[in-house]
């Protein structure tokens, strides 16, 4: 078991999602030391992909970016390692990539690299249920938490999801790719109420949540809230003066959700 | 304890987001429900032949066999189907299977066009909605098809992220899908994506060597010693090599895009250049840097320039049963113009990677040797795009 579950032990958990290297991996540190400071529970790192299938234009665009700025998936690493060693990070860190970044890795040695470096969990959004038992050993092995995603169109397949999951479950909010929405559509209480009666991992939201209120009202039935693009939008705008912006924002959902 | 479908060897399964896993599995329901139905397959048996003018001829290219002056060979005409190329038989299948559904909508990729306008012919005739996706830089050098989906009734949008060609299609097509399900079938073009569709479209263009197998079994009263065809997904390629698989003599070839050459980085040639990876939902091969960042393939057929094959390609690769050549872009535009001046038959660029490796191949066979060729499609499409290849340029 990793560190996961500590995130969501201190009242609802705020989960922001940064893509790394995006400008540069620099300013992507210094981005994550803001969020730990603004009350960040867990934070999401995306190692960018050439062609991240569920993520809208944001994600996509910023993913594109870093990978034209050079990052490589060693260099996240040491990111990641230069964040547990040198500057103080110590909430609990997944990454969110897609299956061929782990894959062409090697599994293992991406596995061992990342438990090494202090990750806890990894998000694959292109590997379902059916898929997750290639991935899932190795990572237990090495005490990290393949998360499982729970969709508005997972009806029943919930159960055998959810039973399965360890760390938190992603709750995909809406239909579609990341990016941020005005107006969220799915029955958010009775998806929660759904998965919550099949486990006791705890549940985190995301998927086109950008504004204070929405997220209030997200935390009344999930144990956190997760935010991407709204984050990476502030990233693109602000280039390396981010950080202190990121911070601002986070702080102002952190509040928003306590 | 899960259970990964759809495999061939290692290769397949469902590498998809868990929003689309019920779309697949109702799919695969459907699929499995209405493939052994009567009802259905009469119904697709009827539009195959009077709508899409199949069965297609297996045409002796006689000039061809002598000007080469070794095996015999045979051209399976798909080009001569409704919309020019193989792409319908697949497509009004997926389209009837739809309509059982009761989509009322079907989306789609294209790299070329052919698929592209297949679906929107289908939506057509089926009075569905038909939105298709085109990397952008396709819809400019395939301009003709781009006119022709939106003759049909189709809104064809341009796709601008990544290389802006087919991979991105496939990409913002998926994102379509994850987007709108429930009235939404998404008519994949290829034998690829995540199962049931590499299965599906597979039995959909099997049709091509049901028919080849019976035709030269006609002509010749044997089977044919070489299958060649063009391979990109690898949908033709499948088609009309799938009832010869178990018939161990019959050489059974695919012809890769090597674009400007295996040995650089404009190459869309998977099983050549490619390594095992996982994207678009299946495990297969799949051009990549060492990260696992998809490579930006190049070839001047916009209908094999995708970095990835479909993942039975990649088990028939594994085992050897099937082979894998590469054909350049060079070979390609000679072999279009080599066959239409031989035998008058304009292939699409796509279908001329096969004709080009008939052409290295046949002279070192005997006479006594056949050869079928499947020529995938029609190359008027093609035309303003080889004469810029050739430097001179002319107005659609």
């Amino acid at each position: 078991m990793s560190n996961i579950a500590n995130a969501f032990e201190n009242g609802k958990a705020f989960v922001p999602f940064i893509t790394c290297g995006d400008p540069d991996l620099d300013t992507t540190a210094r981005c994550v030391v803001e969020m730990q400071k603004a009350g960040a529970s867990l934070i999401e790192l995306g190692i960018p992909f050439s062609d991240p299938t569920a993520e809208g234009p944001v994600i996509m665009e910023a993913s594109l970016r870093a990978l034209e700025n050079g990052c490589t998936t060693d260099k996240v690493f040491d990111m990641v390692k230069r964040l547990r060693t040198e500057l103080n990070v110590t909430v609990p860190m997944v990454f969110m990539t897609y299956a061929n970044v782990v894959f062409s890795y090697g599994i293992e040695r991406f596995c061992q690299k990342a438990s090494e470096v202090g990750i806890d969990g990894i998000i694959l959004p292109d590997v379902p249920y059916e898929e997750k038992d290639e991935f899932d050993g190795i990572c237990k092995q090495y005490g990290i938490d393949l998360i499982s995603l729970i969709a508005p169109t997972s009806d029943e397949r919930i159960s055998m999801v959810a039973s399965s999951a360890s760390g938190f479950i992603y709750i995909v909010s809406s239909l579609g790719v990341t990016g941020v929405r005005s107006n969220i559509t799915t029955d958010i209480p009775s998806l929660c109420a759904a998965v919550k009666a099949v486990t006791d991992v705890p549940c985190a939201i995301g998927f086109g949540i950008s504004t204070p209120e929405q997220a209030s009202k997200m935390a009344q039935s999930a144990d956190g809230v997760i935010v991407g693009s709204a984050i990476v939008k502030i990233v693109a705008q602000y280039g390396k003066d981010a950080p202190e912006y990121v911070g601002e924002y986070v702080k102002s959902m952190v509040d928003a959700i306590r | 304890m899960p259970d990964s479908k759809g495999r061939f060897g290692i290769h397949g399964g469902q590498y998809i987001p868990e929003t689309l896993m019920n779309a697949v599995i109702e799919l695969e329901e459907a699929y499995n429900h209405y493939k052994n139905d009567p009802g259905f397959n009469k119904e697709l048996t009827e539009l195959l032949n009077e709508y899409a003018g199949r069965p297609s001829n297996l045409y002796y290219a006689e000039k061809m066999t002598k000007d080469l002056g070794g095996a015999k060979i045979y051209l399976k005409r798909e080009d001569l189907n409704h919309t020019g190329s193989h792409k319908i038989n697949n497509v009004l299948g997926q389209a009837l299977l739809a309509k059982k559904m009761g989509k009322t909508r079907l989306i789609a990729e294209t790299g070329a066009g052919q698929h592209g306008v297949a679906t929107a012919t289908a939506a057509a005739l089926f009075g569905m909605e038909c939105v298709v996706f085109m990397g952008k830089v396709d819809t400019e050098r395939q301009a003709l098809n781009v006119y022709r989906m939106k003759l049909l009734g189709a809104d064809v949008v341009p796709v601008t992220s990544g290389t802006a060609t087919l991979k991105d299609a496939v990409s913002e097509c998926m994102r379509e899908w994850t987007t709108r399900i429930d009235d939404t079938h998404y008519c994949l073009g290829s034998v690829m994506g995540p199962h049931p569709f590499p299965t599906i479209v597979r039995d959909f263009q099997a049709v091509i060597s049901r028919e080849s197998k019976a035709q030269v079994m006609e002509k010749e009263g044997r089977l044919p010693d070489y299958v060649l065809a063009c391979c990109g997904g690898g949908s033709n390629a499948i088609g009309s090599f799938y009832h010869y698989i178990e018939d161990k003599s019959v050489n059974l070839i695919g012809c890769e895009a090597a674009g400007r050459g295996i040995d650089t980085f404009e190459t869309a040639a998977t099983i050549n250049t490619g390594k095992l990876g996982i994207f678009h939902g299946m495990k297969s091969y799949f051009c990549q840097d060492e990260y696992g960042q998809i490579a930006p393939v190049y070839s001047i057929s916009a209908g094999l320039d995708y970095p990835g094959i479909g993942p039975e390609h990649a088990n028939l690769h594994d085992t050897g049963r099937a082979q894998y050549v590469a054909i350049t872009d060079d070979e390609a535009v000679n072999a279009f113009e080599y066959l239409s001046r031989m035998e008058g038959i304009i292939p699409a660029i796509e279908s001329a990677h096969a004709v080009a490796h008939a052409i290295k191949l046949a002279p070192t066979l005997s006479k006594d040797k056949i050869m079928v060729v499947t020529i995938s499609g029609r190359g008027d499409k093609d035309c303003a795009a080889i004469a810029r290849y050739r430097g001179e340029n002319i107005n659609e």
